[in-house]
């Protein structure tokens, strides 16, 4: 892989390091490279079984790598505490895995894990930041898949993240959900300024949402760059 | 029937072992039919505890008439005996035999001095091993409960555990929920046994107190007596292995260990 472009560097937020990962008798994840800078989301595309969820889940140490190593703003993450680390890697997961309880409970679990709690205000921003203010009471039973993965960002950003990993947030979703959710994660780049990683199968995603991508195959990266460029290689 | 068939007390007890075994067997197989293969595990199950049970017999013959500090060890092999078969239940959790003789030793371990020292377990060891194994073989079954529960709620609520992981939880605080859950569901046996004495079930004890000449109304509260020891072994094990083995499914950088496939 080249060398980050020094004017960039400063932007940096994460940067994966030769990271990979094996289990006896398969390589999940082979030699992975990369950079994620404020504010761009990174697409990771492949097909089936490539990998692209061995290595969201490296890159916020919910699994260990056998190789390699990644830097979250320039400190090698083995430094860092693993659960400060995920407080400023947050993760979305395919399913959203609401807790029982009230929609304002979910929001302050991260805060709650530091000692720490949000204010009636805070909740309300996080809310209206996605989308769904005046949820704060509602019992998490009767939301929908759409709305279920909304309360999962806010979430997630409720810890104030450095970056995002979506992990397919929106495959188990309908095509209107599908578009809410899309919508969401362009604010968080744009408005946020947060960098996401986003795992999805499809190509057409990826140029939606994302302004570069790199392409997995069997655990390694085949291409990176520019988004149009590597999806229309 | 079978007593007007077999004479001898030795044939006798070996026919009504093998039709005992062939009904537990035509469970098994009703069980099967349904798509439930227990045949293999009941077969091995059954054939090594009646050969374990004559070999033991045969030696404890000889050992209960041997001096009183040999209990001790007597109870020592069988605890770590117990946490090998209990361990049996918790396939691919890390430390399960460890966490299991620990928690047995532990539990139904300090139950058995702590009555030996009150005077309320005799201390010849004709008294103290036969008890003593009573109260090692209810904290065996609730600690393979107990693991066995444990195991399976982990394993369905990967994705729960992850998540809670992924915003910063404690390793040990991200499977609580399922330690108490498993917990609660190993001492149901225990409690219902304590809930329906006298009713349901009436220990061989009890029967055996009667036959060597003890007071019927002693015999009936020792019965009592049993079963609150074989509550507090079993729940101080369970507490114990629960406790202990909910760190051992997490590894040092707090990610989950024990998942499906591994």
């Amino acid at each position: 892989m080249s060398l980050p472009d020094p004017a960039l560097s400063d932007s940096v937020i994460l940067r994966a390091e030769n990271l990979g990962r094996s289990v006896p008798g398969k390589i999940l994840v082979a030699g992975a490279s990369f950079e994620v800078r404020k504010g761009e989301t990174l697409a990771i595309v492949g097909p089936s079984g490539s990998g692209k969820s061995s290595l969201l889940r490296l890159l916020n140490r919910l699994d260990e790598p056998t190789s390699g190593t990644v830097y979250l703003d320039g400190a090698d993450y083995r430094q860092i505490p693993p659960r400060e680390l995920r407080r400023r890697v947050g993760m979305v997961l395919q399913r959203p895995f609401l807790f029982p309880g009230k929609v304002a409970d979910n929001l302050q679990f991260g805060p709650k894990q530091r000692g720490q709690t949000l204010s009636p205000t805070q909740i309300a921003e996080l809310l209206a930041g996605v989308g769904l203010s005046g949820f704060e009471s509602r019992d998490v039973s009767n939301l929908s898949g759409g709305e279920a993965q909304r309360v999962s960002f806010a979430r997630a950003l409720a810890n104030s993240p450095e970056a995002l990993l979506l992990d397919e947030p929106t495959s188990a979703l309908d095509e209107a959900a599908k578009r809410e959710v899309e919508t969401l994660i362009r604010q968080i780049g744009q408005e946020h300024g947060i960098p996401c990683v986003l795992v999805t199968h499809e190509a057409a995603q990826a140029q939606r949402l994302a302004e570069r991508a790199l392409v997995l195959e069997a655990g390694q990266i085949g291409r990176n760059g520019p988004v149009k460029e590597v999806l229309h290689a | 029937m079978l007593k007007t068939l077999f004479h001898g007390q030795l044939q006798l007890g070996l026919a009504q072992a093998g039709v005992a075994a062939l009904t537990a067997l035509l469970v098994a197989m009703a069980a099967a039919r349904r798509g439930i293969h227990l045949e293999k595990d009941l077969a091995i199950a059954m054939a090594r505890g009646l050969v374990q049970i004559v070999a033991v017999g045969s030696i404890l013959l000889l050992l209960l008439r041997g001096r009183g500090w040999t209990s001790v060890f007597l109870l020592m092999a069988m605890i770590v005996a117990a946490g090998a078969t209990s361990a049996r239940r918790a396939k691919g959790m890390p430390g399960a035999f460890q966490v299991s003789t620990w928690a047995i030793a532990c539990g139904a371990g300090s139950v058995i001095a702590l009555m030996t020292a009150l005077g309320v377990i005799d201390t010849p060891i004709t008294a103290l091993v036969p008890v003593g194994s009573m109260l090692i073989a209810n904290a065996m079954n609730t600690n393979g409960l107990a693991l066995n529960r444990f195991r399976s709620d982990v394993l369905a609520h990967v994705g729960e555990i992850e998540t809670a992981l992924a915003l910063g939880a404690d390793g040990k605080n991200s499977v609580s929920p399922y330690v108490q859950v498993s917990f609660e569901a190993s001492l149901i046996p225990a409690i219902d046994s304590l809930r329906s004495l006298g009713i349901v079930w009436i220990p061989g004890l009890m029967a055996g107190m009667l036959l060597s000449g003890a007071r019927p109304i002693y015999a009936a509260i020792y019965q009592f007596v049993l079963l609150a020891m074989i509550f507090a072994a079993s729940g101080l094990t369970s507490l114990i292995s629960t406790l202990l083995i909910r760190a051992r499914v997490m590894s040092p950088a707090e990610q989950l260990i024990l998942r499906p496939g591994q």
